[in-house]
């Protein structure tokens, strides 16, 4: 039993990481799309496109968060379900609102407020879930699994 | 027709890279404790799985499709319809991770993969 509630709990830190860095890396990453303009499919309009933004400091920034995301993502993977952790993590978008809502007094429309509540409903319901269903893939670590 | 394609790509891809990265996260076994030492070690041992460098350029392919679609159209297009990466996620790792995804996780999984197409597109 004390084992489960550890591995719920390193899971949700784990979970909360890759969430806040999703959310930054997704919001640098659209800012700094949009001041490098539309990809023109050409030669040429591919090579300005590359070139734009490996100098645009928007996108890296934007790109560090997302490994931060990578990591987390990997680490927690190690010992939970790819299906218990790719739909949690969905949370993020539940969290883009809030934060619209709270910190930039955005108006959010009704159907954006239907899809947090159906996130927020599938979440906990995988939530409710056991992290874990495989057996421990390295047979040496078989025990803290 | 382009862009059909680039949404192929963009699902297709980030969704098999995970896949293939979860792999070699299993394989290479949970770090021992969660301390920053434990998980750099843990990361750079990952790293080295053949599995991780067979991920990396489905994502990274995934990646650029997802920029170029970015430059595009609106997010408020290009997410709602890369939210179906949830159902094809959930499908990869019942069949080739060999998860146990029952009713309760599935369920979970397609009301998230609405959920993230309505906020997207609100």
């Amino acid at each position: 039993m004390a084992t489960e509630s550890r591995l719920r709990i390193k899971t949700l830190i784990m979970v909360l990481a890759m969430v806040v860095c999703a959310v930054a890396g997704d919001l640098m990453l659209k800012r700094g799309m949009t001041d490098a303009g539309a990809v023109h499919f050409t030669t040429h309009g591919l090579l300005h496109f590359l070139a734009s933004i490996s100098t645009n400091a928007t996108i890296w920034i934007g790109i560090l968060f997302l490994l931060g995301f990578m990591a987390s993502q990997m680490t927690v993977m190690s010992w939970a379900d790819y299906s218990y952790v790719m739909p949690a993590g969905a949370f993020g978008y539940a969290l883009q609102t809030f934060l619209a809502v709270v910190v930039l007094h955005e108006t959010v429309s009704a159907k954006r407020w239907i899809g947090v509540l159906l996130i927020c409903v599938g979440v906990i319901l995988v939530g409710q879930t056991k992290p874990r269903t495989t057996e421990c893939a390295v047979p040496e670590k078989a025990a803290a699994c | 027709m382009l862009t059909v394609l680039l949404l192929f790509i963009l699902i297709c891809g980030s969704t098999g890279g995970e896949v293939a990265i979860a792999q070699g996260a299993k394989t290479t076994g949970e770090p021992e404790r969660m301390r920053p030492r434990e998980i750099l070690i843990f990361l750079g041992r990952a790293i080295c799985s053949g599995w991780f460098w067979l991920g990396i350029p489905l994502m990274a392919l995934s990646f650029f499709a997802l920029l170029i679609l970015l430059s595009w159209h609106p997010l408020s297009f290009v997410i709602p319809i890369s939210a179906l990466s949830y159902v094809v996620g959930a499908l990869g790792a019942k069949y080739l991770l060999g998860e146990d995804v029952n009713t309760a996780r599935w369920a979970g999984v397609i009301l998230v993969c609405a959920g993230v197409a309505l906020v997207a597109a609100g």
